[in-house]
């Protein structure tokens, strides 16, 4: 498409060259070979010292700052990767350590419990059986103690009947009679 | 108000270097926007910075540099970098001078048939000696296209010696060709404008808006033919060079 264009493009000053250099009457320049050998001096003198000037400085100055670049973002990018392996590493070293303490913690804890439970333990069983001991002291003890009052109440019910029996009739009752009564009456 | 579309083509010499046989030598205002063409090719790749972070001169330093590299790799691939500075200096000469002779009252170097015939000869014969000096007689090979039957072979490769000594021609024609039509396009409808306002007067200046218009349009487009141009010449060249290096289809 651009060589059509181009062609035809041609074409157009083609018609233009003749139409103008008719009517002025001078070559047209760019077909007016005296201006050739100046031209391609010229020419030869700009190209050869532009392909020095690339070829010696240009090119190896803008693509060394460019591959300075490159190199630049590959060491950093190698020097990051580094440092987020490294930093991978410790976090996993941390919680491997971390994983570890706890098991030692939980074991030392099950230890601690273990002990102390049985500690416990004894201690409850010595203080149940002393207190079994005591409890029977006393279980004993208040057995007496009821006896005793048991046979207390029924010397007062005896004297209080007697006293009663004074005040009503006048007469002292005969303590065996009273005794018996208070009997019947406490088993009745 | 005279329109003289041509005019812009002048070779006008400035002084005069010398004679070689019977031709006189002179530094013309061509020779100059080489020179110039060549010193703002050398401050732009010299003189920008050299940052990490490029600015803007520097990008565009590196973007010309990157471009024409990637243009090579992709079209003639690792072996064509040797001929990076060739191709880089023929880019930059020809987009950096059709640049500044789109700018009014410059001269454009590519509106004289004999600079880029010069240009396209030299490619030509970098083609030819570089083919022949690495690949020996293997380089004709290029005219031979395989899977050709026997009795039509004579004349595909009649067609094909045709076309690769056409080259030049057709190489710098087209440069030439358009470098030359769009500024005398440019002229005659700039010039119109001048025509119309001079002879008519008001109702001319008003009448004007629109060869005004398409001078824009146009000017706009020639921008775009300096750069196409250019980066067309070059692609060129590195299609021919590529024919050198990997010769045989």
């Amino acid at each position: 498409m651009a060589e059509s264009h181009g062609e035809a493009k041609g074409q157009n000053a083609g018609a233009h060259t003749e139409a103008d250099g008719g009517h002025h009457g001078g070559a047209f320049p760019p077909f007016d070979s005296s201006n050739f050998p100046s031209q391609l001096v010229s020419l030869a003198i700009a190209f050869v010292a532009l392909y020095l000037i690339v070829s010696r400085f240009a090119l190896p100055r803008v693509g060394g700052t460019i591959d300075a670049r490159q190199n630049k973002i590959e060491g950093d990018l190698a020097e990051a990767q580094k440092l987020k392996d490294e930093s991978d590493a410790a976090l996993k070293a941390y919680e491997s350590e971390l994983a570890n303490a706890r098991a030692r913690a939980q074991a030392i804890g099950n230890e601690t419990r273990e002990k102390l439970n049985a500690a416990s333990e004894a201690e409850r069983k010595s203080l149940e059986d002393k207190l079994a001991v005591k409890l029977a002291d006393a279980e004993k003890q208040i057995a007496t103690t009821r006896t005793n009052a048991m046979s207390n109440v029924r010397g007062i019910a005896a004297d209080a009947a007697g006293a009663i029996v004074q005040q009503l009739a006048g007469v002292t009752p005969d303590a065996n009679a009273v005794n018996s009564a208070v009997d019947a009456s406490l088993k009745g | 108000m005279k329109i003289d579309p041509i005019h812009q083509f002048n070779i006008e010499p400035l002084f005069t270097l010398g004679h070689i046989g019977n031709y006189t030598i002179a530094f013309t205002n061509s020779s100059l926007y080489m020179f110039i063409a060549v010193l703002l090719i050398a401050l732009l790749m010299l003189a920008s910075g050299r940052e990490l972070v490029p600015g803007r001169l520097q990008s565009m330093a590196e973007i010309s540099y990157e471009f024409v590299a990637s243009t090579i790799r992709s079209n003639a691939g690792a072996d064509g970098m040797k001929f990076f500075p060739l191709i880089f200096s023929i880019f930059m000469f020809l987009c950096v001078s059709n640049l500044v002779g789109v700018i009014p009252y410059t001269f454009t170097i590519a509106s004289h048939l004999i600079v880029t015939f010069a240009m396209a000869i030299m490619v030509f014969l970098t083609v030819l000696i570089y083919g022949v000096y690495k690949n020996g007689l293997k380089f004709f090979k290029i005219f031979v296209p395989s899977g050709i039957p026997i009795y039509i072979l004579p004349l595909v490769m009649f067609i094909e010696v045709l076309s690769f000594f056409l080259r030049p021609v057709s190489h710098s024609v087209r440069l030439f060709a358009n470098m030359l039509a769009g500024h005398i396009a440019l002229k005659v409808f700039a010039g119109f404008v001048a025509m119309l306002g001079f002879s008519l007067g008001a109702l001319g200046w008003v009448g004007g808006v629109l060869p005004l218009a398409l001078t824009i349009a146009l000017y706009a487009l020639e921008i775009l033919v300096a750069f196409l141009q250019a980066y067309v010449f070059a692609i060129l060249t590195v299609i021919y060079l590529n024919d050198a290096i990997h010769p045989g289809h």
